[in-house]
């Protein structure tokens, strides 16, 4: 029964590829976007706050169509960065990397900024009569404090975008060494009769890998904690 | 010298306030609420003054008039708080060293044997702020300060949070502070037997405004305890 096939393993590969691509490329981003949300107050702020939640009430099928929409190979900003970048999106498993960095986004985002709020500005303010520039501060008291929360946030997304389904197979279809992830591929197995068997090895193997994921981001929640506050 | 002209609106509360001081150590006394805090935290750039002059050394900090405001971190003021505000993901080495790396200064084993000697903190250094005591921790953040070789040293009731035995401990600190480490204070309390032992000058703060200025004389009458 365990012995995966090579069409099998694409898929896993793919998936962890996919998924680790959106979460090291969202968790920056979703760093500078938290810090925003959680110290800055600006014109248009819940607008912002919306645009991210968007993707959480959106019918999947949506967030893909408009994906395709706009980075599809004749949508407006995919067309501008095939010719200046060459970096394509439409039916490549970058494709399903962005699909998956903007559905995880708002999980990924949301412990960051609750994280950052939950920082006391009193320590903030302690590095800034010590000398500490803002981006010091930052970086010197306001990330390491929050680092649990960033943590959370980059497994949380990791694992919404391990299981994402929806808008990947509406904006980059389900294309097997391309685009076909764990989650396309067991659709796929499912719809063909014999499937079951691969369908059912490629079910264990998500369960494995989000168990994993689980245990390791308690690991290092736990770490952090003890580092930040000795242990 | 540092000089002080400023007015301020916080909510119902307004502090106007107005002195100059030459001495080593500038004591700001009144009762909690007077505005003493809003007054530092305005001296130490954390706060804006709606209106004023703050100036050290003859370099204007704040000047609404010209809208001079030079940001906390270029101030190099150091600042005590009463609730010490140790970095917790620091050890005390951590938080001891922090200011001078923040202004890139280059490392001084003399000074820092000098303030560790002076604070006796040196056994504690490998230690996090949460397994020190209270007096050890306001001790640290005392340090913390003096390393970051301010030119002027804020002191914001920083006995203030501990108990009666505590400050018996870290006064002495204080005295030799003033005495040995040649950096100005102006230090905040509500307690006329520290003013009187630590303060050159002081400024009484009444409802957000300097009701008198001088020596200890100054001090309310009906307060005095030895």
């Amino acid at each position: 029964m365990f012995d995966i096939s090579p069409t099998e393993w694409t898929a896993i590969l793919l998936s962890l590829r996919v998924a680790t691509v959106a979460t090291l490329v969202a968790t920056p981003l979703g760093v500078a976007v938290g810090w925003l949300l959680a110290r800055r107050e600006f014109w248009g702020k819940a607008l912002l706050d919306a645009a991210i939640h968007l993707p959480l009430v959106l019918p999947p099928v949506v967030t893909g169509y408009l994906l395709l929409l706009t980075f599809g190979r004749r949508g407006v900003v995919g067309a501008w960065l095939a010719d200046h970048l060459g970096l394509v999106f439409a039916f490549r498993w970058t494709g399903a990397a962005l699909a998956c960095g903007i559905m995880s986004f708002p999980l990924l985002v949301r412990p960051i900024r609750l994280s950052i709020e939950a920082v006391d500005r009193r320590l903030e303010q302690a590095a800034a009569t010590l000398g500490a520039a803002p981006w010091q501060v930052f970086l010197t008291v306001t990330l390491p404090l929050a680092l649990p929360g960033v943590l959370a946030g980059m497994v949380l997304g990791f694992a919404k975008a391990l299981g994402e389904f929806g808008a990947t197979i509406t904006f980059v279809s389900n294309i097997p060494g391309e685009t076909q992830t764990i989650s396309s591929a067991i659709y796929a197995l499912i719809q063909t009769p014999d499937g079951d068997a691969a369908a059912m090895r490629l079910v264990v193997v998500s369960v494995l890998i989000s168990m994993a994921a689980l245990v390791g981001s308690e690991w290092f929640a736990r770490r952090a904690l003890k580092r930040l506050h000795g242990s | 010298m540092l000089r002080v002209d400023v007015s301020k609106r916080l909510g119902e509360f307004a502090i106007e306030a107005s002195f100059a001081n030459e001495g080593r150590v500038t004591g700001l006394f009144g009762a909690s609420g007077a505005g003493k805090t809003s007054l530092i935290n305005m001296i130490a750039g954390l706060l804006r003054p709606d209106r004023g002059v703050i100036a050290i050394d003859g370099e204007t900090l704040d000047d609404t008039s010209t809208r001079r405001h030079v940001a906390a971190h270029r101030r190099r003021i150091g600042y005590v708080f009463q609730d010490a505000r140790l970095f917790p993901h620091l050890d005390v080495r951590g938080n001891l060293d922090y200011g001078r790396r923040m202004n890139r200064l280059a490392e001084d084993g003399v000074l820092w044997r000098r303030v560790t000697e002076l604070l006796d903190i040196g056994d504690l250094l490998d230690r996090r702020p949460g397994k020190l005591s209270g007096g050890e921790r306001q001790r640290v953040a005392l340090g913390r300060a003096l390393l970051s070789q301010p030119r002027l040293l804020l002191l914001d009731e920083p006995l203030g949070s501990l108990d009666e035995e505590r400050k018996e401990e870290i006064l002495p600190y204080l005295v030799r502070l003033r005495d040995e480490a040649g950096i100005p204070m102006v230090y905040v309390s509500h307690d006329p037997s520290e003013m009187r032992q630590l303060a050159s000058q002081i400024a009484i703060i009444r409802r957000g405004r300097v009701t008198a200025f001088g020596g200890v004389e100054v001090l309310p009458a009906t307060l005095v305890q030895v």
